[in-house]
């Protein structure tokens, strides 16, 4: 009783706000719930019981459309093999975030992983049929892209930040020019980039499959993004460090390798993952070259005339599955800052 | 009067919700009166010490500075402060401000002192802590030891009639301990009502009139230092004395 | 070793050059392939294509491509500031609110955010533009939560003040009480440093600003004409109206953003030592002294670095437009690169405009963060 008194009606101002929230929750609540629930039509082959008076929201499009969202205009007999790679990507997700499984195997399960999803994917031998990435889509597609974005943009940004501190004027030229570039424009522009103008940039008859080359563009846009958090860990380790390196003289990469970046790393774990959070969202932007991703495919499952006028429950479904990923990797990042912050005093504290 | 009661406490008590940190305190300092608390962490001696300019608020018993009611109302805590100045023990000094600006601060915006005056003031206040070459520094600029001399010489600059100090030297490195209790040693010899709460107890035999030992929240022991240190009344004041004095 | 090092950056810029050369003599080949053009000489043909919204400057058709680059940078910027503004204060607001000791409001708060940042701005905007061109009525049954404000699948129209010659004397009015209020702020810290008199500028200066122009406009006989949206036919005419696609883009943008000022503002607010307000009020300093003399001025230095970061955010963001159909740089760009086939010209333009801004703000935000730094620590 006296928690409510303190916490919702301590003061005049604090009372009245109480108050305000309370009948904005009364007003929009029951009718929010009775179109979201009560009055929704979960079920429907065609749009026409969505379309009856009094309808509330349509869900039977996702139900409808809910294999194109997911795995795009792969072909349907063969869903299971999205599926399961979407699957096997999840649970290599999950295995590295568990801090128990952070040792050198894990970069061997990542491997193998990741080739058991591409046999999966492409398929053409052993028993698969072939199917070309031209027809991959929906959720598999933005997992992929995220995941190969960040892969190949990791070890790049590495070098540039380590480029970016360097003391030859030219590779400190070089890993600015790309950082700053790539940081001062919209990732619009860049995917635009790699859309129409890498065409251009290839020597006739050679062509560039459109996966890979906006999978090109999200590379160099996330190694920049990257590269700045790379280098606030380098920043952040003790000056003494190094030099303590230097003095028991080790050369510059055997010293980079095993004393500096182990500790940088490790102490931007958390903006590094907050980056990735950020470019999972940044996927979405692929829809305006005209890539299938998941966001794409919601819109174009509008398109189809049955189900157009929907948009309002489409998007409210691709909010909730971006939502569902992107909370549950925010919670991680706040989870594993606390766990790395108490081991750090722990240690120093032991000593 | 010369004997004039500065603080006044009878009954107080306060909780922290459910927890009782302080239990009946009754505590009388005169004008002039230098106290040292101390005790056990825990015992409630720096709640108590920060109740007293108002805080910290208390639920139970009376307190009163300087003949003023300190209640929980917004105009006697006012009036509490204009008398009282404290020094915390990481000084809390004014990080964008230099020294001195850290003390002409509240003379121009409380006291409405003209800036030249309240410069003027805050100068000699540094000189007299001797730190005065240091007036245009940044705190992160300066030692632990010359920061809290500032923190001093802030408080001062009100002309408090009460010093109030929460573990001034805990912060501090060994070497700077002793020019900030020199600092305090001089303005006890000039006659400053002070109440200190501290671990240094050679600073409490030679400047403090009454050493008052806190345990849990209650007044266990009251005395002048040299009973105190030689021969301690109670149990729990010989196995604290014990585990300081040990080392 | 030094000559190792030297010579390792000549290969590496050697290298660099190679791969730029390459790049550029297939670019070349290839457009004359295609028969495309190369230079910007394309800019002063005819543009052949309408554009949604011009607001500020005329524009048709027969105009040519560089005139609609221009009103689509404008309508950039348009959207930009629009957008900085409401985002700031909606963000400030939430932060605080997030702070606040009412446990409602600040879950509330905490909840906005959450969400907000969870999910990709483009998905917020798409989900905007479906609730008002699908969910909203038509321009005939078309809402009116206020009188004059109508909400309709064409948008949001509201009166607004039909142009008077007061204006401009208002505007005069408006000038001079700032530069009044700032003269009056500067007298009034001199009067203190002298007598010790404390001077309210914060009042003044609102009274000022805000008094002059209303008393203009009061001695003018306060004409109040209002221009109404009326429907007429298909749609509205008359009082301003927002497009769907400006409302969706800034309403979308200006959400999300605020979402991220409020936990910069929080962040910037906790980043003050309690102490800081502790020894403040010992001193005897009010609540809202030790907030402005104190508190503030240690939370804006942690605050203003990321905080001009998001602003920047929202600008380069602004160029999702292309996705919705408002017609910003990006865009307006995109069309005449499909109709001319001048991708790298077109390309070139947006990333350098967008450079030019990114640019400008950091080296602004450089000079502002080494005058204000907190001098630093002892070595």
């Amino acid at each position: 009783m006296s928690w409510l008194r303190e916490n919702l009606f301590g003061s005049w101002p604090s009372a009245l706000a109480t108050l305000a929230i309370l009948w904005l929750a009364w007003m929009l609540v029951p009718p929010l719930v009775e179109w979201a629930f009560i009055d929704a039509v979960w079920r429907a082959p065609d749009s026409r019981p969505c379309r009856a008076e009094g309808a509330g929201a349509c869900w039977a499009l996702i139900a409808e459309k809910h294999r194109f969202i997911l795995f795009g205009t792969y072909p349907y007999e063969q869903h299971w093999r999205p599926g399961l790679g979407i699957l096997v990507l999840l649970a290599l997700y999950v295995a590295s975030a568990m801090r128990r499984f952070w040792r050198a195997r894990l970069a061997l399960a990542w491997l193998g992983g990741l080739a058991l999803i591409g046999w999966l994917m492409w398929g053409g031998f052993a028993g698969l049929p072939y199917v070309e990435n031209e027809r991959w889509g929906g959720l598999m597609l933005t997992l992929l892209l995220a995941t190969f974005g960040i892969a190949f943009a990791f070890p790049i940004s590495i070098l540039l930040a380590l480029g970016r501190r360097s003391r030859l004027p030219v590779v400190r030229a070089l890993s600015v020019l790309w950082i700053e570039l790539v940081r001062g424009v919209p990732l619009i522009s860049l995917l635009f980039m790699a859309s129409v103008m890498l065409p251009l940039f290839l020597p006739e008859g050679v062509s560039i499959d459109k996966l890979l080359r906006a999978l090109l563009a999200m590379i160099v846009f996330a190694a920049a993004y990257l590269a700045e958090v790379v280098r606030g860990g380098l920043q952040a380790i003790p000056h003494g460090q190094e030099e303590a390196a230097d003095a028991l003289g080790l050369p510059f990469w055997r010293k980079t390798l095993l004393v500096i970046l182990p500790q940088a790393l490790r102490i931007a774990i958390p903006p590094l993952v907050n980056t990735f959070i950020a470019f999972f969202k940044d996927t979405s932007l692929v829809v305006i070259i005209g890539l299938f991703d998941l966001l794409t495919s919601i819109k174009v499952a509008l398109t189809e005339p049955a189900w157009s006028g929907f948009g309002v429950e489409a998007y409210i479904f691709a909010s909730l599955v971006y939502f569902a990923f992107c909370f549950a990797m925010s919670r991680y990042s706040q989870n594993l800052e606390r766990e790395l912050e108490r081991d750090r005093t722990h240690v120093l504290r032991e000593n | 009067m010369a004997n004039a009661s500065m603080i006044e406490m009878r009954g107080v008590g306060k909780w922290f919700g459910r927890f009782q940190v302080l239990k009946d305190i009754d505590l009388a300092v005169a004008q002039g009166e230098k106290i040292v608390l101390c005790g056990p962490s825990g015992s409630g001696k720096s709640t108590l010490v920060r109740l007293v300019n108002g805080l910290e608020p208390y639920q139970a018993g009376q307190v009163t500075v300087d003949g003023i009611e300190l209640k929980n109302d917004a105009k006697a805590i006012e009036a509490v402060r204009g008398e009282v100045g404290m020094v915390f023990q990481s000084f809390n000094l004014f990080p964008h401000l230099t020294a001195l600006e850290n003390l002409t601060l509240a003379p121009v915006w409380v006291r409405r002192m003209p800036k030249k005056d309240a410069e003027a003031l805050a100068l000699q206040l540094l000189e007299r802590v001797r730190i005065a070459e240091q007036a245009h520094k940044y705190p992160a600029q300066l030692s632990g030891g010359q920061q809290q001399r500032v923190a001093i010489a802030r408080a001062l600059a009100m002309r408090p009639k009460i010093m109030l100090f929460d573990e001034p030297t805990s912060a501090l490195d060994p070497e700077m301990i002793k020019e900030v209790l020199d600092v305090m040693v001089e303005l006890a010899a000039e006659g400053m009502t002070m109440v200190v709460v501290t671990h240094e107890m050679g600073f409490a035999r030679t400047v403090a009139d009454r050493v008052v030992f806190m345990d849990q929240g209650e007044i266990v022991e009251s005395a002048p230092p040299k009973t105190f240190f030689e021969a301690p009344r109670t149990e729990r004041a010989r196995l604290f004395l014990s585990q300081i004095l040990g080392h | 070793m030094r000559a190792r090092a030297v010579a390792a950056q000549l290969a590496l810029l050697a290298a660099v050059a190679f791969v730029v050369w390459y790049l550029a003599s297939n670019t070349v080949q290839n457009l004359e392939a295609r028969k495309i053009a190369s230079g910007f000489g394309f800019l002063s043909r005819e543009a052949g294509f309408e554009i949604g919204e011009a607001p500020f400057l005329a524009y048709s058709a027969a105009d040519s491509y560089a005139r609609a680059i221009l009103i689509g940078l404008i309508n950039t910027f348009r959207v930009a500031l629009i957008g900085v503004v409401l985002a700031t204060v909606i963000g400030t607001v939430v932060g605080l609110a997030r702070l606040s000791r009412n446990w409602l409001l600040a879950k509330l708060a905490a909840g906005y955010v959450e969400l907000l940042r969870n999910v990709p701005l483009l998905v917020q905007l798409f989900f905007i533009y479906a609730v008002i061109t699908e969910n909203l009525p038509g321009p005939r049954q078309a809402l009116e939560p206020l009188p004059g404000v109508v909400l309709s699948n064409r948008g949001i129209a509201f009166p607004v003040l039909e142009p008077h010659a007061v204006h401009a004397w208002m505007g005069a009015a408006l000038a001079a009480g700032a530069v009044l209020a700032w003269l009056a702020a500067r007298w009034g810290s001199r009067r203190q440093a002298r007598t010790g008199k404390p001077f309210p500028a914060l009042t003044t200066g609102a009274a000022l600003v805000l008094g002059l122009p209303l008393a203009v406009f009061l001695a003018a006989g306060a004409p109040l004409a209002l221009a109404r949206p009326v429907l007429q036919g298909f749609n509205f005419v008359g009082g301003a109206a927002l497009t769907p696609e400006f409302a969706a883009l800034t309403g979308g943008l200006t959400l999300y953003t605020a979402a991220f000022i409020a936990e910069i503002v929080r962040a910037g607010v906790l980043s003050v030592d309690r102490g800081q307000s502790e020894a403040a009020y010992s001193l005897g300093l009010s609540r809202r002294r030790t907030t402005r003399l104190v508190i503030l001025p240690q939370a804006l230095r942690v605050i203003v670095p990321p905080l001009t970061s998001q602003y920047l955010n929202l600008t380069k963001n602004s160029s999702l437009a292309v996705a919705i159909g408002y017609p910003d740089l990006v865009s307006i760009a995109n069309t005449t690169m499909n109709q001319t086939g001048q991708a790298i010209e077109g390309i070139a333009i947006i990333m350098a405009v967008y450079l030019t801004i990114s640019l400008s703000i950091s080296a602004l935000m450089n000079g502002y963060n080494k005058r204000i730094a907190l001098k630093g620590a002892r070595r």
